[in-house]
């Protein structure tokens, strides 16, 4: 129970300032779950994101319901989830009720451009920790590359790949060019 | 009750069919608000601008917006909690599943794929964040002029805290507050 409460408060907590969205979650997922409870690991963290990528539903959600899911069974994962959607409703909905203008503010928007440069620099450093264990050799460089510039160019193509057939594609790949073993990650 | 079991509903079909994340259900929005009046068009671009400045992904926000104008409070909690249900449903069996396979060759060698993709999902957002941050696209269009497309103050601001991240072991809410007075003071 104890433990249910913590997982809880603990994803409240990453839930009231995962501004920007599911990537943006990646460096607070990793101060609170990895170097300061141990409770998972960074390698971990990168394969639920590229599974919560190709299923349904909101990645964010995702991966905090596996997260919950590995730390206390079923009951981890509704108690981590409902605590990363408290913080959302609440704010929503204190929105909703008072402040119909708020994105019009102007000392919203300066602060909100400041965010957006600060979320640049951690996600920069989440890539730069990732990249041994995930571009391991050419292959994975090539992989990286041909869905990195499909992903953002898929504006001027002429046709919309979905992200999600993008991943499972490489998932697919994987199972036929990959190597096994040797392995960090998914222990 | 009927009205909440509705709404329950409604956002359900919404997370399970929305693969990929917040602008992945913008579309069954749409259709939402078309069907159901529940919410107008406006709300639903409106609601883009607020989840951009709000902690949380827009198909969340949506559900609870909608969710409160339709049936209060209540109202709120339950099309946010239906949004959630198929996801959480459908990463539990993933979970279980992987619990027992984890060591299969198959799986392993899957992961070798996923793993890259999932770097280069992780690249793409950063492009985004770049795009309307770092960099001026319109202003660059404006005037064909290379250096007009870089804005200076927040690629200096960026630079910084990217030194000041690597010296110091701060909480990233530290820095994220820090950003947001600094984008208040220096008018971003």
């Amino acid at each position: 129970m104890r433990e249910l409460l913590e997982l809880y408060l603990t994803f409240v907590r990453i839930g009231f300032v995962n501004f920007g969205g599911g990537y943006a979650m990646l460096p607070l997922l990793e101060k609170e779950l990895v170097s300061k409870r141990s409770w998972t690991t960074m390698d971990d963290l990168r394969d639920y994101f590229a599974i919560g990528q190709c299923t349904p539903g909101i990645i964010a959600l995702n991966v905090s319901t596996f997260i919950g899911y590995r730390k206390k069974g079923v009951a981890g994962a509704f108690a981590a989830t409902l605590g990363f959607l408290s913080g959302p409703i609440l704010i929503i909905l204190l929105i909703a009720a008072f402040l119909t203008n708020f994105a019009e503010l102007e000392i919203v928007q300066h602060a909100f451009a400041g965010i957006r440069v600060c979320v640049c620099v951690l996600i920069l450093q989440a890539i730069l920790r990732l990249w041994k264990s995930s571009v391991v050799d050419r292959t994975t460089f090539l992989l990286y590359l041909v869905i990195l510039l499909l992903m953002v160019f898929s504006g001027v193509l002429p046709f919309k790949i979905p992200a999600a057939l993008l991943v499972i594609t490489a998932g697919v790949f994987g199972v036929f060019f990959g190597k096994s073993g040797g392995k960090e990650g998914g222990k | 009750m009927t009205l909440l079991l509705r709404l329950f509903f409604e956002f359900f079909k919404t997370g399970l069919f929305s693969v990929g994340g917040g602008l992945a259900t913008l579309p069954f929005l749409y259709e939402m608000s078309t069907n159901t009046g529940w919410f107008t068009h406006a709300d639903v671009a409106d609601m883009i601008a607020v989840s951009e400045s709000t902690p949380g992904a827009i198909g969340i926000n949506m559900a609870t917006y909608a969710g409160f104008k339709t049936a209060g409070v209540l109202g709120g909690i339950c099309a946010t909690i239906g949004l959630a249900m198929p996801s959480i449903i459908i990463i539990l069996l993933i979970a279980r599943f992987l619990e027992r396979f984890s060591d299969n060759s198959y799986v392993q060698k899957a992961f070798y794929g996923l793993r890259a993709a999932s770097i280069a999902m992780i690249t793409a957002a950063l492009v985004n964040v770049v795009r309307v941050s770092l960099i001026d696209l319109q202003a660059y269009e404006l005037t064909g002029n290379l250096l007009s497309l870089f804005r200076p103050v927040p690629i200096i601001m960026a630079a910084a805290l990217f030194l000041l991240i690597r010296k110091v072991k701060w909480h990233p809410v530290v820095f994220i507050a820090l950003s947001a007075v600094v984008g208040i003071v220096l008018k971003l």
